[in-house]
């Protein structure tokens, strides 16, 4: 056998990459990781973006990460470790009576019992409805008119959990899993400030405003890998550090500064990548966490590809409408009516559902919104590696800023960048004079910087139609794709975005059981 | 004349469009009616189909091609956005050839049948009878080049039968009987050019004539001219369907079903259940429908497309058509009576294994006879060969009659 005959070659060191490296690796395959940025972690990276300032340049908190995963490669031991866990949720109001959040618990801004009482059910509801998406995400999605006995037994199971839910909550469940997550909170709860915070579990990294369909599946998606939300010590770059070394001790030979510029066909089947410097790395088999839209256009190119295909493939959903700010800050900030414990808290800036789907409004045509919504972190206040003493960083996900900008992202980042840090200053007057560096990225920058076409945190907007075995589109849900010898295992397919790894795990299992038959 | 007027912007309220060539048919059709191809009007018969057969057959006739449908494909990427989207290997159609074409979806099922003219170095015209640009253009996606329609850019003539070639030369085209079966050639005409390509949709030896449409009624008038003395004739549609049915030419939406026009699946065909196996070539790389075709022709298809030579002068359309056990194993999609061939003849899709060369089968023919409806289990036997085929339309030099 000639080395190509079992080499596995994975595109994209991001999260999922390095996870489907590691299990392959585990199994006994050769595995090689490309990745085209410096060090690995593609949207889990911690960034120097001021010097002596690093944050968590991507997503900024870990909330979701496969517990099997982290049990199985045995990640606390490869170096992951918390500055902070089981984080609370402060909602701030501009008046300095902000609503603390924490688990089913509430405190402050004026609570009412109705709404402390209604708490406690949509917590156990949604955790509960959640539960048959966690249940999903571990395995790989069924493929619907198989006659496969494991699709059609999947299928079942499915079913029978849905239905195990029993009336009430079968009935609910159905009712509002497709709906929008602004008339389920209306129907639960009384505070606006209550509801303006847990509709951006509905809306955060999509393209939906509270009052679109598909943000309540949105919100029970986050919640099916729902385990508490934490901040790894390091930023979220050692999340895939750890994950890395893991690869590295099972063999994967990993390359950083390998920018792969096409995957290579023999026939019918894929016979390796070649890179960007024209180095040809020949393999059977070829994984791209790349998105799908960068895989099958950019990479593969449509020859390659059937008609059909290719159309479902150039339609997926994927224009981000997320921004991301980072602040260098000469000391901590003083938010008004916040004690300084709960700096450390996830920090949101979304009064009330009426604001945050005015923000989206102005997505809807082309333009960012005048009033943006946040989710804000200060990682420096547990963790000293991220600052030098008494310096601080501040990271915050800021929505509506679409992808397709009018008026072009190069006129308007700085402006926008501005209108950001006022609506901090609302809430925390003094910041202006704190900052000694900023940085926004742009779903533009996001694209250019992480190599996600039309720069989607998710690799592809998540809802129903774009979810389980239409993810990214249907003859392609099961990672392997139509192409003999290319598997997909990024975000782009089953079961999507957030920092789990579910979907390089649940492809490396795909890949090992076609390689058995 | 354009056939489509787009300066004040009121062609959508056109409900049906006037060829190019309308102001010479108009008086020539005595029987005043009309019928719809892609919303053109075109003559069913100018004024009696057998007589316009004839003459197709014996001198030869002029049949109005403008209303096909006609793309324009042209760009760096143009052969192998063909070659991804048909079957066949667009590669070995050379500039100033022309071949016929089958396109599948991604499951392998046809979409239509239609001809590539290799017009230049990645320049191409496609023609088929349905409209596919939706199709065409999903196809464009990762390939540079450009895709515009030219049905009402391009009027077009088939001049088919055996006096077409010195009907061409007296008009004035010298060297038009050098041009080869498929090939395609160019010509000063009225200070415009016209192409001349030897194809046609009946099997004899023919031309298609293709011209900008200010020039279409100055062609259409030298034509006749031209053709006076070679028994020059008209010819609408039922004719044609007779000579076509004669050189054993399928038709969309009459043998098979375009897959984009099907609810069902099982409705759709694949170029194997059409007798185009030999249009499918996995020598080439990948094209639409690849995996399936390959796992089809591994595992069997489900239809055999025939030809039935049938006892009688029955037309036997629409039939169904049986064992000699009296089992139904398919039906008729195209009949005629073939003067030439002197017999009743038809197309007809059978469930596989059925339709091998020789087999006998019954086909179930109604018919009336002064309203009054009867019935004939008449025999037939599948052919292998088409059922007119003469020398002279492939002989080069094409000779005069």
């Amino acid at each position: 056998m000639t080395r190509a005959n079992n080499h596995i070659v994975i595109i994209g060191g991001g999260h999922n990459g390095l996870v489907c490296a590691a299990y392959l690796a585990k199994a006994g395959k050769q595995v090689t990781v490309l990745e085209a940025a410096e060090q690995v972690g593609g949207l889990a990276v911690t960034q120097e973006f001021a010097p002596g300032f690093n944050v968590s340049a991507g997503a900024h908190l870990l909330f979701m990460l496969d517990k099997n995963i982290r049990k199985e490669l045995r990640l606390d031991s490869a170096g992951l470790s918390f500055s902070q866990q089981d984080m609370s949720t402060t909602a701030l109001a501009e008046d300095g009576n902000h609503l603390l959040i924490a688990g089913d618990s509430l405190q402050g801004a004026d609570i009412s019992n109705n709404d402390q009482v209604a708490m406690k059910e949509y917590q156990r509801f949604m955790k509960r409805f959640a539960g048959i998406f966690n249940r999903l995400n571990n395995r790989t999605p069924p493929r619907i008119g198989s006659k496969n006995r494991h699709d059609l037994l999947s299928l079942a199971k499915t079913a029978l959990q849905v239905r195990l839910l029993g009336k009430n909550d079968m009935r609910e469940f159905l009712r509002i899993a497709g709906i929008n997550i602004y008339d389920v909170l209306q129907e639960n709860f009384e505070s606006p400030l209550l509801k303006g915070a847990l509709s951006l579990d509905g809306v955060l990294g999509t393209n939906l405003g509270p009052r679109s369909n598909n943000s309540m599946f949105c919100a029970l998606h986050r919640f099916s890998g729902m385990q508490g939300m934490s901040v790894p010590r390091g930023g979220m770059g050692s999340v895939s550090k750890a994950l890395a070394n893991v690869a590295t001790n099972k063999g994967v030979t990993i390359r950083t500064s390998a920018t792969v510029s096409r995957i290579l066909m023999e026939g019918d089947r894929v016979s390796g990548v070649e890179l960007q410097d024209g180095e040809k790395i020949p393999a059977v088999t070829v994984v791209s966490s790349a998105d799908p839209k960068t895989t099958f256009l950019g990479l593969l190119g449509a020859r390659h590809m059937e008609a059909g295909f290719t159309r479902k493939i150039s339609n997926i959903r994927m224009r981000g409408n997320t921004a991301k700010l980072h602040l260098a800050l000469d000391g901590l900030p003083e938010f008004n009516g916040l004690e300084q414990t709960q700096l450390g808290d996830r920090l949101l800036i979304a009064p009330d559902m009426e604001y945050v789907e005015r923000a989206f409004n102005h997505a809807k045509y082309g333009e960012r919104s005048s009033k943006p919504v946040a989710e804000i972190t200060i990682p420096s206040l547990h963790d000293d590696s991220l600052a030098a003493p008494g310096k601080h960083v501040l990271s915050a996900i800021v929505q509506y800023a679409p992808y397709q900008l009018k008026a072009g992202w190069p006129a308007e980042k700085a402006t926008f960048t501005d209108q950001i840090i006022d609506l901090l200053a609302k809430y925390a007057p003094g910041i202006h004079s704190q900052i000694i560096h900023k940085e926004l990225l742009t779903p533009v920058d996001i694209e250019r910087e992480f190599r996600i076409s039309g720069g989607h945190w998710h690799h592809g907007e998540l809802a129903i139609d774009q979810f389980l075995m239409l993810r990214p589109v249907p003859h392609c849900a099961q990672y392997a794709s139509p192409v003999n010898g290319l598997f997909l295992c990024g975000a782009g397919s089953h079961p999507g975005g957030g920092v789990m790894g579910s979907a390089g795990r649940n492809a490396a299992n795909a890949i090992l059981a076609s390689q058995r038959l | 004349m354009k056939a489509i007027d787009y300066s004040n912007k009121t062609h959508y309220r056109t409900k049906a469009f006037h060829s190019p060539f309308y102001s010479r048919q108009e008086p020539m059709n005595q029987l005043k009616e009309w019928g719809r191809w892609s919303d053109y009007l075109s003559p069913h018969a100018y004024s009696c189909a057998s007589m316009e057969y004839f003459a197709c057959r014996n001198a030869c006739s002029v049949f109005d091609l403008t209303p096909m449908t006609k793309y324009h494909i042209s760009g760096k990427d143009a052969l192998a956005y063909l070659n991804r989207l048909v079957t066949r290997d667009v590669s070995k159609i050379k500039p100033g050839r022309v071949g016929y074409c089958v396109w599948c979806t991604d499951e392998g099922r046809v979409i239509d049948d239609g001809t590539i003219f290799h017009l230049s170095e990645n320049e191409y015209r496609m023609c088929s009878q349905e409209r596919h640009l939706d199709w065409l253009l999903t196809n464009t996606i990762g390939f540079d080049v450009s895709l515009t329609e030219e049905t009402h850019e391009v009027a077009a003539l088939a001049l088919q039968g055996p006096t077409s070639c010195a009907t061409l030369k007296q008009m004035g085209l010298e060297g038009v009987e050098n041009l080869k079966p498929f090939g395609i050639r160019y010509f000063s005409f009225e200070n415009t050019q016209l192409m001349v390509s030897r194809t046609g949709f009946t099997g004899d030896l023919g031309y298609e004539l293709w011209i900008d449409p200010d020039h279409a009624e100055v062609l259409w008038d030298r034509l006749f001219e031209a053709g006076h003395l070679h028994g020059i004739q008209a010819m609408g549609d039922e004719a044609l369907a007779m000579l076509r049915v004669e050189a054993g030419f399928i038709q969309a939406g009459h043998d098979f079903m375009p897959a984009h026009q099907t609810v069902r699946v099982s409705h759709t065909r694949s170029p194997y259940e059409l007798g185009l196996g030999w249009l499918v070539d996995f020598k080439k790389p990948n094209f639409n429908g690849r995996k399936a075709l390959l796992a089809e022709k591994e595992h069997g298809h489900r239809y055999n497309l025939v030809k039935l030579d049938i006892e009688g002068n029955k037309s036997a359309c629409d039939s169904y058509v049986f064992t000699k056990n009296k089992k139904l194993v398919g039906t008729v999609t195209s009949a005629t009576w073939s003067p030439s061939a002197k017999a009743s003849i038809a197309l007809a899709t059978l469930e596989a294994p059925f339709g091998r060369p020789g087999e006998e089968l019954l086909v179930e023919i109604y018919y009336q006879k002064e309203l009054k409806w009867s019935r004939v289990m008449a025999r037939a036997v599948v052919v292998s060969g088409v059922f007119f085929d003469p020398p002279r339309r492939r002989q080069t030099p094409a000779a005069d009659y």
